[in-house]
């Protein structure tokens, strides 16, 4: 049984690189177009579509080839378009539209001069060689000094200056494999994908001589190895905003053609699948999990291999392994994308769970609002099928496992476990009492594990580069990276994936380039409706899950939501609430009753009748909601509340003692009010006022009739003159 | 493939026509295969999203028509339809609105895009225009953050709405529903 896996998984790697090398020459030009929800949204599809009719029209169709991934997670830039000429590095471009297809394609695809406009951020400079500096702890601890830095003095004493704007500090290729963390530094040399080891600056000095000077590739430093990140930094090392990331979970991610099996295999995918099955030891893919110190990504952060070591050692004839892609926290969307974006990695993680625990069926539950999603999944399970990675005997293997797919159908509360497997059984999806977990009964009362979609993402990594290497790219407690969906008042908004400790400045301020237009940042939320707002003193925070519970919010999916000056932290509470007690299954009395009082009162804040008494009555009934609560949403709903009472007590305060809201959100607490030393008399605000409220003539002071002003801030908005005032 | 044995009805063969009438062949067809799988009832939500993807929405009659065929009691598959958001129990409009009022695009500003759409078409959250053109709805999150404010109108995903595009967002589907019907 054993080296037969290996052969027939050898087989298909030999497959797998005739398919995907025949797809393309060495000399063709590739033009990469995101195709992802978020992608789509921002008019990818008419990209593709225009490129395809120029390809047709240039008739050369044999030299061009376009090619489709999922998305990178640069969200604020899309839809993003990658050209790569023979022997370029690829270059971006950012908020393509038709117009810039069609420059792009005309000058670029057809003449080979980039179209400098429309470059995605700010890429390097113009130099054809580029150099990656890993900058990761790992590599960066191990070296004397900032060899980037380095390498820029001595490049413009040799007189090369033009390269040193093409000399960026990248984070970890994925290089720094257990034996030799701590040793040595590693280079990337673009366009020619050459990745050297770096010893010490002589190393350096022959590389620039040899290599940057002289164009000859220095055999005695390169590293033979495919970094496992390398086709990404290969791709995207030159944009600050994927530089300074961890590429693990979303290795594949804009970088793959999410359909193509034989892409992913190409790219060492089911590599540890069949490892595993030829290892033919269940117990070592546990430990390896255990040893890895990978911790569950949906939330509660539970160590996997503690999980998946209990459904092994329960005894049962039939046991079922679950993949949540629920992602029910309203904000988050790394499930998706990486659903979307790499399918079969996740299938694959699935398929180890499986086979570790000794399920033969397991499922996708997915939410139904996510139909590409769904769909690639769905495209996914059928192509492993016929390539006999799913089904009976899986590469020869013995191990038959085969994968189903549920719809989740709109309710939050799904998302817990015990309430997911109802679900999945077709019921309404109410939690239930735990104890018994489910790793000892289940669904259908069998053991079953349950983990989310971006654990999963990295079991294959694990797996193949070492749980060592792994637990030492996180924290001491908790291994790897984290995926974070980062939205609202940030600059760049989009997935971001970050070594386990990194801090929250480092994610909102260095990656996500800050709070816009100038605004203070006020707070970041995390954990969606189960976390809570952390004001800017914590922004030295290193992020993971014990660091997070004690500042008094939670890690939670990954969600991570900035908030300004503008946003009042009393109506995100009360936001959060509404959700909650919205999504409430109603089983249980805390939760349902505490709920609704709670939103009761924060309603009565928001709407300016509160008094100071209520502030003891909501923590009062929020610590008995956490308290007594059946399930986890009731729980944690309390928890905005509690983390916005304790760091933002004072605007609290300014609603029920001064009935003022500081951010001027709240609707019944503002006033609008004309300055009368300002007002030219336009009459704009009186045209534009939706219950015409606003009295005055022409040329006249206007005024606004208090009784009827239903405080849209239209006027505000259409005076020119800024006459208007929010009190 | 025969259906499960009815379970106190003696007229079967009518109940069962006339529940196969209502759903139409392709649902039949459906929940023949769902009911020879190991567990029948855990299909009852799949097949419930095959009606709304059909018919798109779940009439009363729908739901009686799957009981039998399913041969699930009519109170648990009302029950599951009116547990979970995503399943609709009214007709739609020809066009439905979803605003996302997830977090990312609350504090992007969903509300004004709401409180702008119920004055253009002088509806509240849940209702339908008169002449069943538009429909309001608030949506979770729609997984496209990034682009905040998003909403989504039938199957297309607008992203960064502004209140002030709203006018004529609505123009151009009301054009093109006259297109469609002329
Ligand atoms: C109300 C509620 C909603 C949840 N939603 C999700 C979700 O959308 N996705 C997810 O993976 N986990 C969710 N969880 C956590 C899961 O119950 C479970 O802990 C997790 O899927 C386990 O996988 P992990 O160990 O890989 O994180 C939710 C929990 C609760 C209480
Ligand atoms: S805590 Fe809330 S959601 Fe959970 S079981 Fe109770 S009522 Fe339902
Ligand atoms: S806030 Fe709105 S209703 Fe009030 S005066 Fe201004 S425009 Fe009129
Ligand atoms: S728009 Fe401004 S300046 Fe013009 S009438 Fe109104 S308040 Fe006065
Ligand atoms: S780029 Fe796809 S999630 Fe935003
Ligand atoms: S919060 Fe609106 S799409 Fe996620």
């Amino acid at each position: 049984m054993a080296g037969r896996v290996k052969e027939l998984y050898r087989e298909l790697v030999e497959r797998a690189h005739t398919v995907t090398s025949a797809a393309q020459h060495e000399d063709s030009t590739v033009i990469q177009v995101g195709n992802a929800t978020c992608e789509n949204a921002a008019g990818s599809r008419e990209v593709l579509h225009e490129f395809r009719k120029y390809i047709a029209a240039s008739g050369k169709e044999d030299r061009i080839v376009l090619r489709e991934t999922g998305c990178t997670g640069r969200c604020s830039c899309e839809p993003i378009v990658g050209v790569t000429r023979p022997g370029q590095t690829m270059v971006k471009y950012q908020k393509v539209d038709a117009e810039a297809t069609h420059r792009i394609f005309t000058q670029h695809v057809l003449e080979g001069h980039p179209v400098p406009d429309l470059l995605l951020d700010a890429q390097m400079g113009t130099s054809p060689l580029k150099l990656l500096f890993c900058r990761s702890r790992r590599c960066a601890d191990s070296m004397q000094g900032d060899y980037a830095e380095m390498c820029r003095e001595k490049l413009a004493d040799a007189g090369l200056d033009y390269v040193v704007d093409d000399i960026v500090s990248a984070n970890c290729f994925g290089l720094c494999r257990s034996e030799m963390v701590g040793r040595l530094g590693h280079l990337m040399v673009l366009p020619d994908k050459v990745v050297y080891r770096l010893r010490n600056e002589a190393d350096l000095d022959t590389i620039i001589a040899q290599h940057i000077q002289g164009g000859r590739i220095v055999d005695t430093l390169r590293i033979g190895d495919e970094p496992f990140s390398g086709r990404f930094f290969e791709m995207y090392g030159d944009v600050a905003f994927f530089n300074r990331q961890d590429r693990i979970a979303l290795r594949h991610s804009g970088v793959i053609d999410p359909e193509s099996l034989q892409e992913y295999i190409a790219e060492d995918g089911y590599q540890a699948l069949a490892a595993v099955l030829e290892r033919d030891d269940p117990a070592w893919v546990i430990e390896q999990v255990s040893r890895s110190r990978l911790r569950g990504r949906g939330g509660g952060g539970y160590p996997t291999g503690t999980k998946w070591d209990m459904a092994r050692k329960a005894q049962a004839d039939t046991k079922y392994i679950i993949c949540n892609a629920d992602e029910g926290d309203p904000g988050a969307f790394m499930d998706r994308s990486m659903l979307e974006g790499d399918p079969f990695s996740v299938l694959e993680g699935l398929t180890i769970g499986g086979y570790a625990i000794g399920a033969r069926k397991g499922f996708f539950y997915i939410r139904a609002e996510y139909p590409l999603a769904i769909k690639r999944i769905q495209h996914a399970i059928d192509q492993a099928r016929l390539n006999n990675l799913l089904g009976p005997d899986i590469l020869g293997s013995g191990f038959d496992f085969d994968v189903e797919i549920r719809l989740g159908a709109g309710a939050f509360v799904c998302g817990e476990e015990t309430a997911l497997i109802h679900s999945i059984e077709g019921r309404r999806g109410e939690p239930r009492i735990r104890p018994p977990y489910p790793t000892e009964s289940g669904l259908w009362g069998k053991p079953t594990v349950i983990n989310n979609v971006e654990t999963f993402a990295n079991i294959a990594v694990v797996c193949d580069y070492g749980a060592d290497w792994f637990a030492n790219i996180g924290t001491a407690e908790s291994g790897g990276t984290k995926v974070f969906a980062l939205a609202g008042k940030v600059e760049h908004t989009g997935m971001v994936e970050v070594p386990m400790g990194m801090t929250l400045r480092e994610i909102v301020f260095e990656i996500g380039g800050g709070v816009p237009d100038g605004k203070e940042l006020k707070a970041v939320q995390t954990g969606g409706p189960a976390g809570g707002c952390l004001p800017a003193k914590w922004l030295d925070l290193p992020v993971d899950f014990r660091t997070l519970g004690e500042a008094g919010s939670i890690m939670g999916s990954g969600g991570m939501i900035v908030m300004d000056e503008d946003d009042c932290m009393v109506d995100i509470a009360k936001f959060f609430l509404v959700f909650s007690q919205d999504e409430s299954c109603g089983k249980c009395t805390p939760c349902r009753e505490g709920s609704r009082r709670m939103l009761e009162i924060l309603e009565r804040i928001t709407g300016g009748t509160g008094t100071p008494q209520d502030l003891d009555n909501l923590e009062r009934l929020a610590i008995l909601m956490q308290k007594s609560s059946l399930c986890g949403l009731g729980r944690a709903a309390p928890n905005p509340v509690l983390s916005t009472l304790r760091e933002f007590r004072d605007e609290y305060l300014a609603h029920v003692e001064e009935q003022r809201c500081p951010a001027h959100r709240c609707v019944a607490l503002l006033r609008f009010q004309i300055d009368p030393e300002k007002c030219v008399g336009c009459t704009a605000c009186a045209r534009n006022c939706p219950v015409l409220c606003i009295q005055g003539k022409a040329k006249q002071v206007h005024e606004i009739d208090q009784s009827r002003c239903i405080k849209c801030g239209r006027c505000v908005e259409v005076c020119r003159f800024s006459a208007v005032d929010r009190l | 493939m025969t259906h499960p044995t009815p379970a106190v009805t003696d007229h079967w063969d009518q109940v069962r026509e006339a529940a196969e009438a209502v759903l139409g062949d392709e649902i039949v067809e459906y929940i023949r295969t769902a009911a020879a799988q190991p567990e029948p009832a855990s299909e009852l939500i799949s097949v419930l999203h095959k009606v709304q993807a059909r018919y798109g929405y779940l009439d009363t009659e729908h739901l009686d028509a799957v009981a039998q065929l399913l041969q699930v009691p009519a109170a648990t598959v009302s029950g599951v339809a009116t547990f979970y958001h995503f399943f609709r129990l009214n007709k739609p409009a020809r066009y439905s609105i979803s605003v996302c009022m997830g977090t990312a695009c609350y504090v992007k500003g969903a509300d004004k895009v709401v409180n702008r759409l119920q004055e253009e078409l002088g509806i509240d959250i849940g209702e339908t225009t008169s002449d069943g053109l538009f429909g309001l709805q608030q949506a979770r999150c729609l997984g496209t953050c990034g682009l905040a404010p998003v909403m989504m109108v039938n199957d297309d995903v607008l992203s960064r709405v502004t209140p002030e595009a709203i006018p004529a967002i609505l123009d151009r589907y009301a054009k093109q529903s006259r297109q469609d019907s002329s």
